[in-house]
């Protein structure tokens, strides 16, 4: 094998040319872990150093808890070359620790110490991790709630958006009694039906299952059907050479052609219709997250507000991380895809 | 490649069929005013032979070849497959275009499976599949994607997509026209002996004299449009063909003649 000599090569060559300024080598390589380290000690610090101008619980665990954190970013600094690919992602991510820690020490120091900012509508950190350990089976309820009305309203969504788009991009018929109604109807923001929707359907649950599944629906089937439109006729006259029947031109040839512009609908519709979610939520369904920020602000608890918000938008990025993880897997033939 | 593949993996040779195009017209309508592309014109191709379709650009001749392939109908005449109309595609005359069309989601193995999907007989006729793959000289691109192969090899999984149909026909319009100089020598000679072993019959539509000498053994010259055959040339020369021979340098200065560019050569 040819790889004998790459080796011996680098064995004979290895040798670091600058040996004497050992130190600030090693700074340069583990400074940021070190300052990371420092941050969240200064964070730890903050929490424990000055009395709360509050009454807060989790204080003195958030204070230990962050002085972990330093320890671990300190640790797995130093011994990073031990830790294999664990010791390479905290270096990659070190720099945000940084700002983490500073970020978090200045708003415990400007909120539970000297209430620089007004403080109701201001919480400090350990008042959300006091949401988090108090209200947990609130909040994990409130997201079942949010997560099974998006996922219904979602898949139908996207399913019949597909299903219309396909057709509509197909056979002429279905484009000119469907395209209309697509232009008239569309556009409308779906939380303009939302009056209408809370009256007509049987509960809120399916009213708002309808709106989530209309502000979906809509951009799936535009450019699912711009998808199919733009495919190139070249590829379905070698499909027809080669002994294609109309079935096969659709499955085969149509929908993997068209799938890129779909998933750049399903993104849109993914996006829509979490606006959707949430007013459907506030003004008509008694449960979910968006339920629960309304509730919060009625009581005047705004750091189940923050709280709430925080699950939300993790809820959000994930689900948007798994539609670009199938979309990533569906379409391993395409070069260059943007990574989310 | 093709030279060094063993004999016996070549399956049954599907013996080329007859073609017969009578008096055939076309025109297409753009704007509502008639542009004459095809103006009666009658070719009969006997069985096995090679025959290339030589024209200035845009006179009409891949036309022709979607006509014979089914893929449009002539304005006016017929076209035969061994006696029987052509009335749409079928599997039995299959087309490389100049373009190698392959399907950006399929593997290279998936995208010569195509035909045999289509047809429905894949389940069975997997080994075709690989067989094609290998009388190209692909066999270990099998998995990959058409993004990650250069032009000739391209165009080489696209000529494995068509023969894997055993066609009795197989057209070919301008599939080495985009490709490097080096490239279009090599896939020339791999055409002939591809041809020599399948025995079908070939239509190549061509811009280059000298490749339409060195490959067929019959050259169609057309005029401009709307095209009409303007001459029909036998080539008996033996194969491998040298593109040196005073032979076919003859005949290419005539064929240049007829083009009206025999004061450039």
């Amino acid at each position: 094998m040819s790889t004998y000599s790459l080796s011996d090569g680098l064995a004979s060559g290895a040798p670091r040319a600058s040996r004497a300024p050992l130190l600030a080598t090693w700074l340069r390589e583990s400074g940021v872990g070190v300052l990371a380290s420092f941050a969240w000690i200064a964070f730890g610090l903050s929490c424990l150093w000055w009395q709360d101008v509050g009454d807060w619980s989790r204080t003195h665990s958030l204070g230990i808890a962050a002085f972990v954190i330093a320890a671990i970013a300190l640790f797995g600094t130093v011994g990073a070359d031990y830790l294999g690919s664990a010791g390479q992602a905290l270096h990659k991510r070190a720099p945000w620790l940084v700002a983490l820690g500073a970020f978090l020490t200045v708003w415990e120091v400007a909120t539970a110490k000297f209430a620089w900012l007004p403080l109701p509508f201001f919480p400090p950190p350990q008042a959300i991790i006091e949401v988090y350990t108090d209200d947990l089976p609130k909040l994990l309820d409130s997201v079942f709630a949010s997560i099974k009305l998006q996922l219904g309203g979602y898949l139908i969504g996207a399913t019949i958006g597909f299903l219309t788009g396909v057709s509509i991009g197909w056979s002429r018929a279905v484009g000119y009694w469907v395209h209309p109604v697509l232009r008239f109807i569309g556009p409308l923001p779906a939380t303009a039906w939302l009056p209408i929707a809370f009256f007509t359907f049987p509960s809120s649950w399916s009213a708002s299952t309808f709106l989530i599944a209309l502000a979906t629906g809509f951009p799936v089937t535009v450019l699912t059907w711009s998808g199919v439109a733009s495919v190139s006729n070249a590829y379905y006259d070698v499909a027809r050479t080669l002994g294609a029947k109309p079935s096969f031109l659709v499955l085969k040839v149509a929908i993997p052609a068209a799938l890129p512009h779909v998933f750049v609908g399903l993104f849109m519709g993914l996006g829509s219709s979490f606006a959707v979610l949430v007013v459907a939520e506030m003004i008509g369904v008694k449960a979910g997250l968006g339920w629960y920020l309304q509730w919060a602000q009625g009581w005047a608890a705004y750091a189940n507000m923050y709280a709430a918000l925080i699950v939300m938008s993790l809820l959000c990025s994930g689900a948007i991380t798994l539609l670009f993880a199938i979309r990533d897997r569906l379409l391993v033939w395409q070069k260059g895809t943007v990574k989310w | 490649m093709v030279a060094t593949a063993p004999a016996e993996a070549v399956t049954h040779p599907a013996a080329g069929a007859e073609l017969d195009i009578e008096q055939v017209s076309h025109a297409f309508d753009i704007d509502g005013i008639e542009l004459p592309v095809l103006s009666d014109v009658s070719i009969s191709v006997e069985p096995g032979e090679f025959v290339a379709l030589l024209g200035p650009s845009g006179c009409g001749k891949s036309t022709l070849l979607r006509l014979v392939a089914g893929l449009d109908k002539p304005k006016a005449g017929r076209l035969r497959e061994d006696e029987a109309r052509i009335r749409s595609p079928h599997p039995s005359r299959v087309v490389v275009f100049q373009d190698p069309t392959l399907f950006p989601w399929r593997s290279v193995w998936d995208n010569v499976a195509l035909g045999l999907e289509a047809q429905g007989i894949l389940r069975s006729q997997r080994h075709r599949v690989d067989d094609a793959l290998d009388l190209v000289g692909l066999s270990s691109f099998r998995n990959a994607y058409p993004h990650q192969l250069s032009g000739g090899m391209a165009q080489r999984v696209a000529l494995a997509r068509a023969l894997v149909n055993d066609p009795k026909i197989l057209i070919l319009d301008e599939p080495l026209g985009k490709l490097d100089s080096l490239t279009r020598i090599t896939m020339q000679a791999e055409l002939v002996s591809l041809w020599q072993r399948k025995g079908f019959t070939t239509l190549l539509v061509t811009h280059d004299a000298e490749e339409a000498l060195v490959l067929a053994n019959r050259v169609i010259v057309f005029s401009d449009r709307p095209a009409r055959v303007k001459a029909d040339i036998r080539v008996d020369r033996p194969y491998p063909r040298h593109r040196g021979d005073p032979y076919l340098a003859d005949l290419r200065r005539q064929i240049l003649g007829l083009l009206g560019l025999d004061a450039t050569w």
